[in-house]
């Protein structure tokens, strides 16, 4: 497998770099229909079928005039449903797998992810008190925010031993703070109104997008397009910061600040998505790896490639979540089916790699 | 100008630096040589600053050419994409090296001679072509203080070789202030002005090569017995030489 992203890498066109373009242009183009084709069929496929002709001229519609009143049963479930719920998941999932993205690069470790170092947990955890403290709209989020930031900043002091951080006590202490939040969630849940805010939170939590509407996708966009997008501008840095300490440091990065800059916009991020989707887990590793190999490590290219691959995997596993059964599956259930055995064998690969067998 | 003035470095209770003081001016370079753990690389660390002080000062240029020992990067990047981290600190947070950036990795990629492989990824590159590369990268920062790390440890006399020609071309220059480590001491023969000797008792020793690098003091360094000859080289020069007298079997 890594023959293949070293071709790549070998051949692609940088700026300054070799002359050819066209390889990480098709790349990019083949991205980009695989998102295009997932978000046209998740607007079409349901109970309630659309042609595809009819959901493209929705579509339009919905664009040039979209005060028009919405009477068809089709108008209504398109554009009213289907394509808010479209559109938060494929935002979602680009901004869980940029997250990803530039979180095991900051910490040199492919094996990182949002939601292992504690932040989704944490985020949670602001979330369920929002609710049984009765608070919706943009003060949840906040909460959901500064507590996912909280728990990061709780598994940065645990983390750091004299002064060294080291990916393994990273890995760990956002375990232990995950393990803390998910009790303290639990805790919450106990004591909450059976009546009332109990489903609530036990509903939030599960991880869906069933209860997408344009205001939620109002509300978390902007720290997801925002989040995302500064990322993304930091694609060169996050090449620095993912070498030696000593090394990126003579470079003139202050490693240190940087990286809290990371981990703020990833809480921005992570926490945009939990307020209105809950944990949804899993996109923030698999997706980046998949970058990796299709593109190569420089971040310059891994990074909208972890945001075109997660905008559209999150999309497809939605279309499944809600199309396969009846009933909808939670959306957690299926990220964890696929995402937990590629990461074994991912860590199985990466242990064979280091010790060399 | 870089160095150190009345360093004291400690891990917990013991002084690896202990009030070491030396500085070189852009235009001269510096080979510290000491035995193994003495602080040679501990030194570097708290002359950039990487390593915490617990007396005395350091004096170095925010943005360093460093060329560390090994480069710990799991990363697979071209070679022209770790030399063109080098203007990183021109570009700041948020900025994405241009065409400029990457003439500029180019040109010092030809420099140190490793134009030829600049498409392949550095991974795959041998110990001497990734030092090469390292040393392109310290380039292109365009500082004038350039900081080495053993640069020679892992190479091959060849690439030894070809290290010291460079190192020794840019001293002739005298654009830069040069600091490297070396375990050899033939290295600061060919490549350096001054000398510092970190000697196993904890006192240094620091002043030009002709006045530091002498039989007596490196007997005292390394504790074996050191004799000076001079070498006619391929061009017909002497070259002044340093080796140990080691003990066994006797010529003849």
């Amino acid at each position: 497998m890594s023959s293949v992203s070293e071709g790549l890498a070998a051949r692609d066109g940088m700026p300054g770099g070799s002359p050819t373009w066209t390889r990480t242009t098709l790349v990019f183009a083949a991205f980009l229909a695989l998102l295009c084709v997932s978000l046209l069929v998740s607007l079409c496929a349901g109970r309630f079928g659309v042609p595809v002709t009819r959901a493209l001229a929705l579509i339009w519609q919905g664009l040039t005039d979209p005060s028009a009143p919405l009477q068809a049963m089709d108008e209504r479930i398109v554009l009213l449903v289907r394509m808010p719920r479209v559109v938060l998941a494929a935002l979602a999932g680009g901004g869980l797998a940029v997250c990803g993205a530039a979180l095991q690069g900051v910490f040199r470790n492919p094996l990182v992810s949002p939601d292992i170092l504690g932040i989704s947990q944490g985020a949670a955890f602001g979330g369920a008190l929002a609710i049984m403290l009765g608070i919706w709209g943009f003060p949840l989020i906040a909460m959901v925010f500064v507590a996912g930031m909280a728990a990061l900043v709780l598994v940065g002091f645990l983390a750091r031993v004299s002064g060294r951080t080291e990916t393994v006590t990273v890995i760990l202490s956002g375990l232990v703070v995950s393990s803390v939040f998910a009790a303290v969630v639990s805790l919450l849940q106990f004591v909450a109104d059976p009546e009332t805010s109990l489903p609530a939170i036990v509903y939030w939590l599960m991880g869906s997008f069933s209860s997408a509407t344009w205001a939620r996708v109002l509300i978390a966009a902007p720290g997801l397009i925002l989040g995302a997008a500064l990322l993304w501008s930091l694609r060169f840095r996050l090449n620095v910061l993912a070498l030696d300490e000593a090394e990126a440091k003579s470079l003139g990065a202050r490693t240190e600040r940087e990286r809290w800059l990371v981990f703020a916009l990833v809480a921005v991020i992570v926490g945009s998505q939990v307020a209105v989707s809950g944990i949804i887990g899993w996109i923030g590793i698999v997706i980046p790896h998949a970058a990796r190999l299709l593109v190569g490590h420089d971040h310059r290219r891994m990074l909208p490639a972890s945001i075109l691959l997660g905008a559209a995997f999150t999309t497809i596993i939605d279309t499944l979540a809600r199309t396969v059964t009846a009933a909808e599956i939670p959306l957690g259930v299926i990220t964890a089916l696929v995402g937990a055995p590629i990461f074994a064998v991912l860590l199985r690969n990466h242990y064979r790699e280091r010790t060399g067998r | 100008m870089i160095g150190l003035s009345e360093a004291t470095v400690r891990f917990g209770a013991r002084t690896v630096v202990d009030r070491l003081s030396f500085s070189v001016p852009v235009g001269r370079s510096l080979a510290i040589l000491g035995p193994n753990g003495r602080g040679k690389t501990t030194a570097l660390r708290a002359m950039l600053g990487f390593q915490h002080l617990h007396a005395g000062t350091r004096s170095a240029p925010t943005i360093v050419g460093y060329v560390p020992q090994v480069s710990v990067n799991n990363q697979r990047l071209r070679a022209i994409d770790i030399a063109v981290m080098g203007r990183a600190a021109h570009l700041g947070l948020f900025r994405q090296p241009r065409d400029e950036d990457y003439a500029v990795a180019r040109a010092a990629l030809g420099r140190t001679g490793a134009a030829g492989y600049a498409e392949r990824p550095f991974d795959r590159l041998s110990g001497g072509e990734r030092q090469l590369v390292l040393l392109a990268r310290a380039l292109a920062t365009g500082s004038d203080v350039l900081v080495l790390d053993e640069p020679a440890a892992a190479l091959d006399l060849h690439n030894q070789e070809r290290l010291l020609v460079l190192l020794e071309s840019l001293r002739q220059e005298r654009h830069k202030a040069i600091v490297f480590t070396t375990h050899d001491p033939n290295h600061a023969l060919a490549a350096a002005d001054d000398a510092l000797l970190m000697m196993p008792d904890g006192s240094a020793l620091f002043g030009p090569v002709a006045e530091t690098m002498t039989p007596a003091h490196l007997e005292r360094l390394y504790g074996v017995p050191m004799r000076t000859v001079d070498l006619p080289g391929p061009a017909g020069i002497l070259h002044r030489a340093v080796l140990p007298a080691f003990a066994g079997a006797p010529a003849g």
